[in-house]
């Protein structure tokens, strides 16, 4: 079951579209669960699509094709690295290789105490800031080096 | 209409329409997977690449408008080239596992890639592999690594079935069909996506493995199932046939055939079949000669003709039956002198008096173009699979489709009024439409309908029907399995008459129509209900196994243990060998040659694909000897064509204008629990009940005893409850399911399952009890009563 939260936000994204046409509200009711949950399950894709009147496996294309949802729990932070090629050039291997060492985790993996979540991400669309990654996809993060990565999760810590 | 340059061919076409439709115009071949003329327009597979003259790159021809002067090059160096290059990238991924693929032999990749590939491929690194998913009894999805993302499997459920259940999920190198989480696809359609699929990733889990393509023949044929007469071809190996495919017929079936045609199949090769005639000896049955066999049987019916009269001998036949057989069947009862002869098995009233048969009222392809409907009384998913699709492609181009039913199954398309009641006021509310449209139309009222109060329902349906230029008003089984069927038909006639509409009957099976053209209704005998009422010394029964094909199983039984003799002509051993006397098997739809007509009134004949297994025979020949033997004059066919010619001869028209009915609308009656019957469309006939694989889809589920939530409550029921639910003197023990689409007062109970064979009649008053009593409800008695009184 849809929390009465995410029903009452999906219900004023519905408000957008035509009666006939509440499909259009997926990508927003994902993107409402994943906040609430930080992951998104099939069981919570159907109950999106038994909301929006929609076939289940039609949700689930949408929450498959798009990169930002997580389809597994992906931890309290999920911080997601930028690999495409502005950042590479200008050491995001570095940034993957330093995260991975202190946190201990791949790539798609979370910490053993679910507090971080390791991801690949595609181009941000803020080269200028190369290397970057952001945190639950909602802070930016860029210019990293070691320290302030230190410093980034030494904030997060404490959270 | 603009003109275009294919290779060098001037083809006109229409404006809007794609470059591929021209290159079909002119007759030019454009090389394609993705595309497909009846889904949308995807484009994905890149296949179809030509060069069009002042184009800077290669455009796809079937997403690419035809405009006026447009010259067109599809074997160009350019076009080529192109088409080379998306054959490689396919063939990255794609496994070289043609030898051992079932589509091997049949497939659009393997012949293109003959056209359009490569030798050898230039990519040496992995390839990528996909896991095969469980989605069901009837596709296998073993080799999901074969799959090209056409889409073409995705566009079909979402356009065609009406209900999306494959789906592509993830993105670029990583995309896979799948249903939702392993989810079965139960679409009653779903098959068609094997053929669509144009490499092996979708195959056929029935065939898988039993044949290879090039070894299997090729036998034209028409579905014995429902009354569209789907045109099959029966493909053959070793006499014995190993699948069903569609065979293209624009005006009937399009390019699509049902599951249930698809898959039926499997019960031609079932165990179950009688390969050898059959005597009931001291209570043992022993295989006999067919002479034997014959001789018994007709020296049986000389004697009871001869101490009972003629008119204790009856004759029941399936509609699914030739329309050889049927005549035959009739003629020799009334070579005999009986009239008793009735193929109309699940029908309770057979006061409706049509001027000819009743049919469709129109062509079926006429039902795309039809603006509104009004379906009355229709499981029309489940029995007429492909007539709903049409019906479906209609509304999606605009019609509006109004339902009046006991059930609100999903029909997977918009409906525009939905008026769900429980049959006995399913009159009414035809009285009440009718009435509605009187107004509309500010013309008399007359006096039958004075009484009748419209609900809103009625008026919407009414204003629905009335907006439109071409209407249709269909009746369903349902309709024409219920108790007032000639007053519902009556009613929907004059409801057609006063919006100008088309008044058609859904027939229910094969030969619903061609039963009426061989005159194997009774005259003046008696029909399929009086001859069980009445319980008659010998019956002879074609095709027909009595607890699942009729309208009251338990007094079907009941008249078939009283018999003196019962003749079970039938392709299966079944519970005849518990009552009848004389088991003769006769052969199925693949195995004789014969003609059904379909709904809309064409006349279909076919040729046996395979020799009769064992000793079974035509029932045409069969029936013809057991005329001759009891010296009936005009038994000497020498092949069933003589048959047919001599039954269209003189066979009625086809004419669905009522005579005569008085509206009589006070006989309603009703009651506190109504059953409301449908037959589920896997056990629909003696064919279909024995293929293994649909027997296992969730449409084959045992029945249950379904009941709206509210419905539950006031009974003190919950779901899974196991209760007994009674008809008078018949009674089974059914679990309880909980169905918020049907009405209140209602319980939705399946017939021709054997869990349902010991009740009685598909309509009328039902009792629940819960524990073990077998005691009966004080009206038991009372309505019993009523069954014969209905006679």
């Amino acid at each position: 079951m849809l929390s009465a939260t995410v029903q009452e936000q999906i219900n004023r994204e519905l408000k957008k579209y035509p009666a006939d046409q509440k499909q259009s509200a997926v990508m927003s009711a994902l993107r409402f669960v994943q906040d609430e949950k930080g992951w998104i399950s099939t069981d919570d894709m159907g109950d999106i699509a038994s909301y929006l009147g929609m076939p289940g496996i039609a949700v689930m294309e949408v929450a498959t094709f798009y990169h930002m949802y997580n389809l597994k729990p992906m931890g309290k932070h999920t911080i997601t690295v930028c690999t495409n090629l502005s950042c590479t050039l200008c050491g995001a291997e570095d940034t993957v290789a330093y995260l991975s060492s202190k946190l201990g985790i791949g790539m798609g993996e979370v910490t053993a105490d679910g507090k971080y979540g390791l991801r690949e991400g595609e181009c941000m669309g803020a080269c200028k800031d190369a290397p970057l990654f952001t945190i639950n996809n909602r802070k930016l993060c860029g210019r990293l080096t070691h320290e302030k990565i230190d410093q980034i999760l030494a904030e997060l810590d404490k959270s | 209409m603009i003109n275009i340059e294919i290779d060098g061919k001037l083809v006109e076409t229409e404006r809007g329409s794609t470059v591929m439709d021209a290159a079909h115009k002119a007759g030019v071949y454009i090389p394609h997977f993705c595309y497909h003329k009846k889904l949308s327009i995807a484009a994905n597979c890149r296949m179809c690449l030509v060069e069009v003259e002042k184009a800077p790159k290669p455009l796809p021809a079937c997403a690419t408008p035809a405009a006026d002067g447009m010259k067109v090059h599809t074997h160009s160096e350019m076009a080529v080239k192109a088409q080379k290059g998306v054959m490689e990238f396919l063939l990255i991924n794609h496994p070289l596992d043609c030898p051992i693929c079932d589509q091997g032999g049949e497939c659009q990749l393997q012949d293109l890639a003959m056209g359009y590939g490569g030798g050898a491929s230039r990519y040496e690194e992995e390839k990528r592999m996909v896991s095969p998913k469980e989605i069901g009894e009837l596709i296998s999805t073993m080799e999901m690594s074969r799959c090209i993302q056409c889409t073409r499997c995705v566009r079909f459920g979402q356009e065609i079935a009406g209900q999306m259940e494959l789906g592509m999920a993830n993105r670029s190198e990583h995309a896979e069909i799948m249903s939702f989480v392993n989810s079965a696809v139960d679409s009653e359609l779903s098959g068609n996506m094997i053929d669509l699929c144009p490499v092996g990733a979708l195959t056929s889990k029935p065939f898988r493995y039993t044949a290879r393509s090039w070894e299997l023949s090729r036998r034209r044929s028409v579905s014995p199932h429902d009354g569209l007469g789907s045109n099959l071809a029966v493909h053959v190996k070793d006499n014995r046939v190993c699948r069903v495919v569609p065979v293209e017929n624009e005006a009937i079936n399009e390019c699509w055939i049902s599951d249930k045609d698809r898959f039926s199949y499997e019960g031609l090769n079932s165990p179950e079949r009688l390969t050898r005639p059959m005597i009931r000896q001291d209570n043992k049955w022993i295989e006999v000669e067919w002479a034997a066999a014959l001789e018994y049987v007709a020296n049986g019916l000389r004697q009871i003709k001869d101490s009972a009269g003629a008119d204790h001998i009856a004759a029941l036949a399936t509609p699914h039956s030739t329309l050889e057989e049927l005549y035959l069947l009739q003629k020799l009862m009334r070579g005999m002198g009986s009239d008793n002869v009735d193929f109309r098995l699940r029908q309770s009233d057979f006061n409706l008096a049509t001027k000819g048969a009743p049919w469709l009222g129109m062509p079926i392809a006429e039902l795309n173009s039809c603006d509104r409907f009004l379906i009355v009384g229709s499981f029309l998913r489940k029995d007429q699979p492909l007539i709903a699709q049409r019906i479906r492609m209609a509304v999606k181009a605009g019609a509006k489709a109004n339902v009046l039913h006991a059930a609100d199954d999903d029909l997977l398309m918009p409906v525009a009024n939905k008026a769900i009641v429980q049959p006995s006021k399913m009159a009414d509310m035809l009285a009440q439409i009718l009435k509605a449209l009187v107004m509309r139309k500010e013309a008399v009222v007359p006096s039958e309908l004075q009484q009748v109060e419209i609900s809103d329902v009625a008026q919407a349906i009414a204003a629905s029907l009335s907006s439109g230029e071409r209407a249709a008003v269909l009746l369903g089984n349902l309709a024409q399995q219920h108790p007032q069927a000639t007053l519902l038909a009556s009613l929907s006639n004059q409801i057609a008459e006063l919006c100008g509409a088309k008044f058609g009957f859904l027939g229910e099976a094969a030969n619903s129509v061609g039963g009426h053209m061989a005159r194997a209704i009774p005259e003046s005998g008696m029909n399929a209900m009086q001859m069980l009422e009445k319980p008659r010394k010998a019956y002879l029964l074609l095709n027909v196994e009595p607890e699942l094909d009729m309208h009251d199983p338990n007094l079907a039984m009941s008249a078939m243990k009283q018999a003196d003799m019962v003749v079970a002509m039938s392709a299966y051993k079944h519970h005849a060998s518990e009552y009848a006397d004389v088991m003769l098997p006769i052969a199925p739809f693949t195995e004789t040659s014969g003609t059904f007509v379909n709904n809309e009134g064409t006349v279909q004949g076919f040729k046996g694909a395979v020799k009769p297994l064992g000793d079974a025979r035509p029932a045409w020949k069969v029936l013809r000897v057991l005329g001759n033997m009891l010296d009936i004059p005009g038994f000497d066919y020498d092949n069933s064509e003589a048959i047919r010619d001599e039954v269209l001869g003189f066979a009625c028209k086809l004419d669905n204008r009522t005579e005569g009915v008085v509206l009589n609308l006070n006989g309603a009656g009703g009651s506190a629990l109504e059953r409301v019957t449908d037959v589920p469309i896997y056990f629909s006939d003696a064919l279909v009940r024995r293929a293994e694989a649909l027997q296992k889809t969730g449409d084959a589920a045992t029945p249950t005893a379904r009941m709206h939530g509210a419905e539950l409550q006031r009974l003190g029921l919950k779901p899974g409850d196991v209760v007994r639910v009674v008809q008078g003197s018949a009674s089974a023990k059914l679990s309880v399911k909980r169905d918020d689409r049907l009405p209140s007062g209602v319980v939705r109970i399946a017939a021709a399952h054997a869990a349902t064979a010991g009740l009685g009649a598909m309509f009328g008053e039902i009792e629940i009890t819960t524990g073990d009593s077998t005691k009966l409800p004080e009206n038991a008695s009372r309505v019993a009563g009523q069954t014969v009184e209905r006679a």
